[in-house]
């Protein structure tokens, strides 16, 4: 997993959040003594892995598995408890925000829900000008204005709107503009947080087509965190399998879909509904994902597998190759029982 | 309305202005703006309104009764107090002591009210507890009385009332930005203007606090009404302006021996807090309907 070209590399990132409140919430009584307790949602438990140039990476999972804390911990939105992140050979996650102002001007980001990501009080033109002059103080209004404008004409909305107001667009429009300010200062690499799942399909076509173009033309190198397995079949070049803060399989896209390795990943793949199947063959897991803020012990996708022993309640499984390029953390896979 | 048809598309405009037609439509907001702008003239244009010197004492004038009474004269139009001043006069010049008053006490708490709302609802945790208790402190004495205390300990004058205003109304300020900047920073155009490299300081105060304005704009104008009217109550006390500034409340406090005898001189003051209360309060509802896209029907 080690390459030292790669754009980005994080390396066992951890990241919890503290929801215990006040100190007086804390505290608790205890076989007669008071102590003071913290109840952690762990959103993200060493999660490791690299991004290479210009390659997309599809980070799936369902609702609560830590896909969006990871997305905004490798931008540096929210501080990691622990771990590296590295963006070419140079540590960003312990720098503080002057430092860091350089890496903002290479990484952005692309909100998912267009009607909360861009702030209201502010014409278009305001958003898409500020981080122009954020990053370029120098740069006299007239040239701001025309990087505004080619960047609206590449993202396909109409640059005479730009003295309108957010709310007067609709969903698909605000999140070209959502893309623009992303693309408003060149970033090489983009992590895009659910960019579709709010808008309607034929709308999310558009958008991913705009992403691809963008991809092709200025070089990016996405991170694409969704919820749609046709979505990120559709985009990335790998996909990173996320279920309860871990990463439980990373693979090339082709890879992954022709022969899934981990067992949340065959359910996963087994739920895509299929156009003439009549008797579907899901494979139903049982219970539900387990609360983030006890996690169980060992594996944590232990308690709904059909494959797990005594091994996997205990030992938390690490990542690894198989032969076939992907990276499983399985002991099932490992021992080739699976 | 269709011959005047503008230029532009009314999906082009800008939130406000349907704010302020909304208000428009209001007619008890716009019965309350009518009296705040009669106050606010009156404030500004004093020296050319009022018919005399509002600290002119006339020893043969004292107690003359209203105009419509049967020894009025339109010499005193509301009459004069105990020392021949005219009521009318020392009216007009209370409204540019109460505006005063208002503005500046209301000013002065909305400043520190919404800078420690925003450090509390922007940074939480540490900071947010230790202002947040201390505003709980304050909340928990009466605030009458706390002022009392405040001016009690500073001397009595009418700065010295205003700052006592000041700091009983803070906390309502720090909790309503508070909760709205807490509302607001959930919101992604905040992380995205983190991702950009924003300072914390171009944050809350370009992007976060512009959202927060509504609630604080209905709070300010409800502010200024209870401002008046605890001004009034702290130079009824003897707290507040002191003689001879013509302060509606000093005026009701001085004429309180005076009310089976000449009632007018209690009566006048006592209407003009209660039309300037009124005013604010009609318009702060008014604005808040406005302002609160719930509210619409």
């Amino acid at each position: 997993m080690e390459q030292n070209n790669s754009l980005l590399t994080v390396k066992d990132l951890v990241k919890h959040f503290d929801i215990s409140g006040g100190l007086l919430d804390q505290l608790a009584l205890e076989s007669g003594r008071i102590v003071r307790k913290k109840t952690t949602v762990k959103a993200v438990n060493d999660v490791s892995f690299t991004i290479m140039p210009q390659e997309t990476l599809g980070v799936v999972g369902e609702s609560g598995c830590g896909k969006s804390t990871l997305a905004r911990a490798v931008l540096g939105l929210y501080p990691p408890n622990s771990g590296e992140i590295h963006y070419q050979d140079q540590r960003i996650d312990n720098l503080n925000p002057k430092q860091m102002l350089p890496f903002r001007k290479k990484m952005q980001m692309i909100f998912q829900d267009p009607y909360a990501s861009l702030n209201p009080r502010m014409t278009v033109k305001k958003i898409l000008e500020e981080p122009v002059y954020f990053h370029n103080k120098a740069i006299n209004a007239q040239a701001a204005e025309d990087k505004v404008a080619e960047v609206m004409r590449q993202v396909g909305v109409d640059p005479a709107w730009s003295g309108r107001y957010p709310h007067e667009f609709s969903g698909g429009q605000r999140q070209r503009i959502s893309i623009a300010r992303a693309l408003m200062v060149d970033p090489e690499f983009i992590v895009a947080d659910e960019p579709v799942s709010a808008l309607d399909v034929s709308i999310q076509a558009q958008i991913l087509n705009l992403l691809m173009e963008a991809r092709e033309k200025r070089g990016l190198t996405y991170m694409f965190i969704t919820h749609d397995l046709s979505v990120v079949k559709h985009i990335s070049t790998r996909v990173a399998v996320m279920y309860l803060g871990t990463i439980c399989e990373l693979a090339p896209t082709q890879t992954l879909y022709a022969q899934p390795g981990h067992p949340y990943t065959r359910a996963l793949l087994s739920a895509i509904p299929e156009l003439g199947v009549q008797k579907p063959k899901h494979l139903k897991l049982k219970g539900e994902v387990p609360t983030p803020i006890n996690l169980p012990s060992g594996c944590v996708f232990h308690g709904r597998c059909i494959y797990a022993n005594d091994r996997c309640t205990q030992e938390i499984p690490r990542l690894m190759r198989l032969e076939s390029g992907a990276y499983v953390a399985c002991h099932g896979v490992e021992e080739k029982r699976i | 309305m269709k011959n005047k048809k503008s230029h532009k598309n009314p999906e082009d405009r800008h939130p406000f202005f349907d704010q302020i037609s909304q208000l428009w439509r209001n007619k008890t907001a716009v019965l309350g703006l009518v009296i705040i702008t009669v106050f606010i003239l009156s404030a500004i244009l004093a020296p050319y309104l009022s018919p005399h010197d509002p600290l002119e004492t006339a020893l043969y004038d004292q107690l003359k009764p209203p105009v419509w009474h049967a020894t009025g004269t339109w010499k005193n139009i509301l009459g004069t107090d105990d020392l021949g001043r005219d009521i009318l006069s020392r009216l007009i010049y209370g409204a540019r002591v109460s505006l005063v008053v208002a503005v500046i006490s209301v000013g002065l708490a909305f400043l520190c009210g919404t800078l420690l709302g925003c450090i509390s609802g922007y940074y939480k945790g540490f900071r947010e507890s230790i202002i947040m208790r201390c505003m709980d402190i304050i909340l928990a004495f009466p605030y009458i009385l706390l002022a009392i205390v405040v001016v009690a300990y500073l001397g009595p004058s009418l700065q010295n009332a205003m700052i006592a205003i000041a700091i009983t109304y803070v906390p309502r300020f720090a909790r309503i930005v508070r909760g709205s900047v807490l509302e607001e920073c959930e919101k992604d155009y905040v992380s995205a203007a983190r991702a950009i490299g924003a300072r914390d300081f171009r944050i809350i105060f370009i992007a976060i606090l512009p959202n927060c304005l509504g609630p604080l704009i209905v709070q300010t104008t409800l502010g200024f009404a209870s401002a008046i009217l605890d001004m009034a109550a702290l130079s009824f006390l003897g707290l507040g302006a002191q003689p001879p500034t013509p302060e509606w409340g000093a005026m009701i406090a001085k004429s309180r021996a005076l009310i089976l005898r000449a009632s007018w001189v209690m009566t006048f003051p006592g209407l003009a807090i209660l039309f300037a209360v009124l005013g604010f309060n009609l318009l702060g509802d008014g604005l808040r309907d406005a302002l609160d896209p719930r509210l619409r029907d």
